[in-house]
C-alpha cells in the first residue's frame, strides 16, 4: 500500500497486498463498481438519505452494469461472476451506502436466487432476465411482526384451492417492499406448527389483496425502502409456487446468500469510514498540526485499518470456500458477525475523529454508523450469529 | 469501419508514489497500473464510431511486458473486439522507438483509422501518434476534441490556446484524442466476462533504436503554501509572472 | 561550433512569445557549443518576413523566410515537410520548437519525418558532449525526469514560459525558402478558426479549474469566473457547496467532500474562504491561487499564491492579463 498523502478519490484499503490474491477479472469488476459508485451514487446519496428516499433513478445504471444477480448464470441475462467478484460488488456498493447494497442484495440473493434455486425452468426463463435488467424489482417476504429471529414461527398461510393458492398474512421489515413489482412470499401450506410446510411464492405486487406501505420514522437505512406487506385473500395461480422450495431450509438458504454479501458489504462501509477519517485527519489542523499527527487519532486509524485488513482476508477465504462449494452457513455467520460489528466500530470511531463536522451529511461516517445498526440487526442479529457459531462448536443449541 | 486504438498501460498517479532505488523509475511497491486516461477516451471514440457505423471492428494495440494484457482486457471489456500485444520487456521512453514498432504492426492492417490518446499520462510526451503517422505516411490530426466521420472523410476540431481550429482529412488517418470529447465508459460486468473469450495475439515488438533515455527522476519540492503575494489588482502582474516562471502553468 | 535551428511560431502574421523563447534557447545552445549560428524558420502568409528583425533581436543569425498564402493558417503537413527539408542533413546540432498547441503537433511530425528521437515539453536543458540533457515533467507533473538524447540533430520542444526570452541583438540575414510541400497539396486542411467558448471541459479533466464561492455575492457575478476560465482557454468552472446549494451553479459543478475531487495543474479559488469540505476536493491541485478579501481565510494557508483584496477589482484585471499572456504577448 502506498503511504502518506491520500489520493483524491477513494482507492480502497489494501495494507497487506490483498489485491495480489484477486484474479484479474475480480479486480476489474471491483474497479468498475467502484468507479460507478463514485460517479453515480456518491453525488446523490447524502440528499437521498436526508429525503428518506431510495435513489431509484440509479436502477437502470446498476442493471446495465450487470450488478443485479451478478453471480447467476449468463443464460438468464446475468454476468455469471464467481462469488468473490460478487462479494467485491457488495463491498463497493456498501462503500457508498448500506441501503444501496441492501437493494442489490435483496434483488440478487433474496429474489433472483430463490427463483434460480427453487423455481421451474419456466419461472427462471420468465423472471430472471426481467429482474437482472431491472425491469422488475423484487422483495423478499419472510419476516413477520412477531417472528424475526424465529422465522419458522410464521403465521402467514397459503391454502391450496382447486385452481391455485390463497395467501393471508402480514410481513414486516421488507426491503424494497413498496417499490417492488414482484414479491417472494414465504408461507405455510400446511399445519401452522409445521415448518416443513413452508414454501415460496412468486407474487406480482399488483395482485388483488396485496398491499405494501412504507415504514416511516426510520433513523437508519434512510436511502432504502422498508415496508410492511399485507396479504388478504391473495389468489394466485397454481404455478405461483416455487416448486423446489420446501421447509424453512429454503428461505434460510436465501439468507445465507444474502449474509454472504453482507459480510463483504460491511467491509466496504468500514473502508469508507476509515478512508474519510484518514483524509480528514490529514486536512484538519488543530493546535497548529494536522490531527493525523496526534497519537490518539493515529491509534484510532490504525485500529480501524487492522480490523478492516483482518476482515478482508477472512472474507476472501469465505468466498473461495463458496466458490469451491464447501462453505457452511456457520462460516457465513462468523464473517457476518465479525465484519458488521467491526464496521460499526469503525463508523463510530471515524465519526468521533471527524469532530463536529462528523454529524453533517456531507461526511459519510455518521450515515454509515446509523445504517450499520440495521445491518447489525438484520439477516440474523449479531447475537443470533453468536449462537449459531456457538452451536456449531459446542454441539449445543442455546436458542 | 476498422479501427486500431494504440493504448498504454501507465502507473496510476492518483496514488502517492516515490522514486525507486535506481533513481530513475518509480518505486514499484504498491504501484497500481491502469489505462492511460486519454487512451480511454480514444477507445470510447472508436467504440462510438463503430456503433454509429452499425458495424466494424476495434482492435487495441499495446506495447510492453506481459502485464499490459490486463490493461488490454480493460479496453476489450469496454467493447473492443480483439487485442494485439507487442511484447517488449520494458516500454522505452523514446517515442520514436515505440512508433517504429507500432508502424510495423499497423502498416498492413487495413485500418480506416488509427487512434491514440493525445499523450500518455506517464511520459507526457505526446509524440508517438504523429511519429507513427509520419512513418506510415498517413494524414494525422492531433489533440482532437470533436470528431465526425462521413463518406470516407473526417472533420475534427482541435483546441489551441484561446482558439479552436476545424480541419478536414481523408481516411485512412491517424488521430490523437484529447480530453473533452467523450468520457470513457465503464466496462460492464458482462463485458468483463466476455473479454476473457476475445482474442489477444502476442508478437515480439520490433522496436526502433533507442536514443532517448531517462537519466534520473525526482519529485518536485512539496508545496510550501500560505504565501500572500500582494493586495488588490496591483498584485496581478506579479501573479502572472509567478505563474509563468515559477509554477510554469501559464 | 555547431549551428542551431529554431522554429518561430506565428499566428495571424505576428510572432508569438514562444518564438522568442525558442530562438533564445537556440542562441544559448549555440553559445554553449562554442558559438555556432542560430537559424530561425519564419513561416506564414505573404509579408510575414517583415518580422525577421524581431528574431534577430533575440539572437537569430539567419532567418529562413517561408511566405505562402497557404501558410496564413497553420498547415501541419506543409510546415513539417519544410522544416524537415531545412533541418535534414548534418548542418544542425539541435532543432528547437515550442511545446505549444501548434508546436506539439508540428515537432513530432518533423522528428518522425527525419527519423529522429525527440525531447518533448522540456523545462530546462543543457548541451552535454554529444547529448542534450533536459528536464521534462512526467506523471501529470508529479515528478520530473532528467532525459538524455543522443544524436544530431537533437529535436527539442520547449514548454512555453519555461525559458525566459533574452535579447542578444544582431542583424539577421534573411534567406527565402519555398515550402517543401505545396500547402494546397496537404491532405489535412484547416477549414475554420473558431473562437473558443463552445467546448466545455470536464472538471476532472481540465488542466485549469477556476472556482467561485460565496464571495461572488450573486449568481450573475459568476460571469467573472467564466470569463477568467475562458481566458485560460483550458479551464473548467467549479463552485463551492454553498454556491451550488444556493442554486447559483448546478450541483455537478461542486468541488469538495460531497462533490467532485479535482487535481488540476492550476486551481484558482475566487471568493472562497476555504472550508475544510471544499479543501478536501482540491488540495491535491498542483498550483493553487486564491483571491479573497479576508487575509485570514483558511484558503490562504493552502494557496501557493494569494492575493488579498476585492475580487471584483482583481479578477477582471487577472482575466485581461491571462488573455494577453495566452495570446503570446
Amino acid at each position: 500500500m502506498a503511504t502518506g498523502t491520500v489520493a483524491p478519490q477513494f482507492t480502497g484499503v489494501d495494507f497487506l497486498d490483498f489485491d495480489s490474491l484477486l484474479g484479474e477479472e475480480e479486480r476489474a469488476v471491483r474497479d468498475t463498481v467502484r468507479a460507478w459508485v463514485d460517479e453515480h451514487l456518491m453525488p446523490v446519496i447524502g440528499q437521498a438519505y436526508i429525503d428518506g428516499k431510495f435513489p431509484r433513478q440509479l436502477i437502470p445504471g446498476m442493471a446495465e452494469l450487470g450488478l443485479l444477480g451478478a453471480n447467476l448464470p449468463e443464460e438468464y441475462g446475468c454476468a455469471g461472476l464467481n462469488n468473490v467478484a460478487y462479494g467485491l460488488i457488495m463491498q463497493e456498493l456498501e462503500r457508498g451506502d448500506s441501503g444501496i447494497r441492501s437493494f442489490a442484495s435483496v434483488q440478487g440473493a433474496l429474489v433472483m436466487y430463490p427463483i434460480y434455486a427453487f423455481g421451474s425452468d419456466e419461472q427462471k426463463q420468465k423472471w430472471l432476465p426481467l429482474l437482472a435488467s431491472g425491469q422488475e424489482i423484487g422483495c423478499f417476504g419472510l419476516t413477520e411482526p412477531d417472528f424475526g429471529s424465529n422465522p419458522g414461527g410464521m403465521i402467514t398461510t397459503a391454502r391450496e384451492t382447486a385452481d391455485g393458492w390463497v395467501l393471508n398474512g402480514t410481513k414486516m421489515w421488507i426491503t424494497n417492499g413498496s417499490q417492488a413489482t414482484v414479491s417472494i412470499i414465504w408461507a405455510k401450506t400446511g399445519d401452522i406448527a409445521e415448518t416443513k410446510s413452508i414454501r415460496g411464492f412468486i407474487v406480482p405486487t399488483d395482485t388483488k389483496g396485496y398491499s405494501a406501505r412504507d415504514q416511516k420514522g426510520k433513523l437508519s437505512l434512510r436511502a432504502s425502502d422498508t415496508s410492511e406487506i399485507h396479504l388478504q385473500d391473495v389468489h394466485l395461480p397454481k404455478d405461483a409456487v416455487l416448486p423446489r422450495s420446501g421447509g424453512i431450509k429454503s428461505p434460510l438458504m436465501c439468507l445465507t446468500q444474502a449474509r454472504y454479501g453482507i459480510a463483504w458489504g460491511a467491509i466496504g462501509a468500514a473502508m469508507a469510514c476509515y478512508d474519510e477519517a484518514l483524509r480528514y485527519a490529514g486536512n484538519r489542523v488543530m493546535f497548529d498540526r494536522p490531527i493525523a499527527q496526534t497519537q490518539i487519532q493515529q491509534v484510532r486509524l490504525v485500529d480501524m485499518l487492522t480490523e478492516i485488513t483482518k476482515a478482508q482476508f477472512m472474507t476472501l477465504q469465505l468466498g473461495r470456500l463458496k466458490d469451491a462449494g464447501t462453505m457452511t452457513p456457520e462460516q457465513v455467520s462468523i464473517c457476518k458477525r465479525n465484519n458488521v460489528d467491526m464496521a460499526t466500530d469503525c463508523a463510530r470511531e471515524a465519526r468521533r475523529l471527524l469532530g463536529a463536522n462528523g454529524i453533517l451529511i456531507e461526511y459519510h461516517s455518521m450515515r454509515h454508523m446509523a445504517n450499520l445498526e440495521s445491518v447489525y440487526t438484520y439477516e440474523g442479529t449479531h447475537d443470533m450469529h453468536s449462537l449459531i457459531v456457538g452451536q456449531a462448536i459446542t454441539g449445543l443449541a442455546a436458542f | 469501419m476498422k479501427i486500431a486504438v494504440c493504448i498504454k498501460r501507465v502507473p496510476d498517479t492518483e496514488l502517492r508514489f516515490s522514486i525507486g532505488s535506481d533513481g530513475k523509475s518509480l518505486d514499484q511497491a504498491g504501484l497500481k497500473y491502469d489505462l492511460s486516461d486519454f487512451d480511454g477516451y480514444a477507445v470510447e471514440v472508436a467504440l462510438r464510431l463503430v456503433e454509429q457505423a452499425g458495424g466494424g471492428e476495434v482492435a487495441v494495440v499495446c506495447l510492453g511486458p506481459d502485464a499490459v494484457q490486463e490493461t488490454m482486457r480493460k479496453a476489450i471489456s469496454m467493447g473492443a473486439d480483439r487485442g494485439i500485444h507487442l511484447r517488449a520487456d520494458t516500454i522505452p521512453f523514446d517515442g520514436l522507438s515505440v512508433a517504429h514498432a507500432l508502424a510495423a504492426e499497423l502498416k498492413d492492417g487495413g485500418y480506416d483509422l488509427v487512434l491514440f490518446g493525445r499523450m500518455a499520462t506517464d511520459s507526457a510526451a505526446g509524440v508517438v501518434g504523429p511519429m507513427t503517422a509520419q512513418l506510415l505516411g498517413l494524414p494525422c490530426v492531433t489533440a482532437i476534441s470533436h470528431l465526425d466521420i462521413a463518406d470516407g472523410r473526417g472533420t475534427a476540431r482541435r483546441e489551441l490556446e484561446g482558439v479552436a481550429e476545424v480541419t478536414t482529412f481523408p481516411l485512412p488517418a491517424v488521430l490523437t484524442i484529447d480530453e473533452g470529447i467523450a468520457r470513457a465508459r465503464l466496462p460492464s460486468l458482462k463485458g468483463i466476462m466476455a473479454a476473457k473469450k476475445k482474442p489477444i495475439e502476442t508478437r515480439e515488438a520490433h522496436l526502433g533504436e533507442v536514443r532517448l533515455t531517462v537519466e534520473s527522476m525526482a519529485l518536485p519540492p512539496e508545496r510550501t503554501g500560505g504565501r500572500i503575494i500582494g493586495e488588490g489588482p496591483d498584485a496581478v502582474p506579479e501573479l502572472i509572472r509567478l505563474l509563468q516562471t515559477e509554477a510554469k502553468v501559464l | 561550433m555547431a549551428d542551431m535551428f529554431a522554429f518561430a511560431e506565428t499566428r495571424d502574421g505576428a510572432l508569438r512569445s514562444v518564438a522568442f523563447e525558442t530562438v533564445t534557447a537556440a542562441r544559448q545552445a549555440a553559445d554553449a557549443a562554442g558559438g555556432g549560428e542560430v537559424h530561425a524558420l519564419l513561416a506564414g502568409g505573404p509579408g510575414v518576413g517583415a518580422r525577421a528583425a524581431e528574431l534577430g533581436r533575440y539572437g537569430a543569425d539567419v532567418v529562413v523566410v517561408v511566405e505562402h498564402a497557404g501558410l496564413a493558417c497553420y498547415n501541419a503537413e506543409a510546415l513539417a515537410a519544410t522544416c524537415a527539408a531545412r533541418i535534414g542533413g548534418e548542418q544542425y546540432r539541435a532543432a528547437f520548437f515550442a511545446a505549444s498547441a501548434e508546436g506539439r503537433d508540428l515537432a513530432p511530425r518533423v522528428a518522425g519525418a527525419l527519423d529522429r528521437s525527440m525531447l518533448s515539453d522540456v523545462t530546462a536543458f543543457e548541451m552535454r558532449g554529444d547529448a542534450v540533457v533536459a528536464s521534462h515533467p512526467v506523471y501529470v507533473g508529479k515528478a520530473v525526469a532528467t532525459l538524455r538524447l543522443t544524436g544530431s540533430p537533437a529535436m527539442v520542444s520547449l514548454r512555453p514560459g519555461a525559458i525566459t526570452a533574452v535579447e542578444s541583438p544582431r542583424e539577421a540575414r534573411t534567406e527565402p525558402m519555398a515550402p517543401a510541400l505545396d500547402p494546397g497539396a496537404a491532405r489535412v486542411t484547416v477549414t475554420e478558426m473558431l473562437d473558443r467558448g463552445g467546448a466545455k471541459l470536464d472538471l476532472g479533466e481540465a488542466p485549469v479549474v477556476v472556482s467561485g464561492g460565496r464571495g461572488l455575492r450573486a449568481a450573475e457575478n459568476f460571469a467573472l469566473v467564466e470569463e477568467l476560465a475562458a481566458a485560460f482557454g483550458n479551464a473548467a468552472v467549479g463552485a463551492t457547496r454553498a454556491v451550488t446549494d444556493d442554486g447559483w451553479r448546478p450541483a455537478t459543478d461542486q468541488i469538495g467532500q460531497t462533490g467532485r475531487v479535482v487535481s488540476p495543474m492550476l486551481y484558482v479559488a475566487v471568493g472562497i474562504s476555504g472550508a475544510v469540505q471544499h479543501l478536501a476536493g482540491m488540495r491535491t491541485s498542483r498550483t493553487i491561487v486564491a483571491i479573497n478579501k479576508d487575509k485570514d481565510a483558511p484558503i490562504f494557508k493552502l494557496a501557493d499564491y494569494g492575493i488579498v483584496g476585492d475580487l471584483f477589482e482583481i479578477v477582471p484585471r487577472l482575466t485581461d492579463a491571462v488573455r494577453k499572456a495566452k495570446a503570446g504577448g
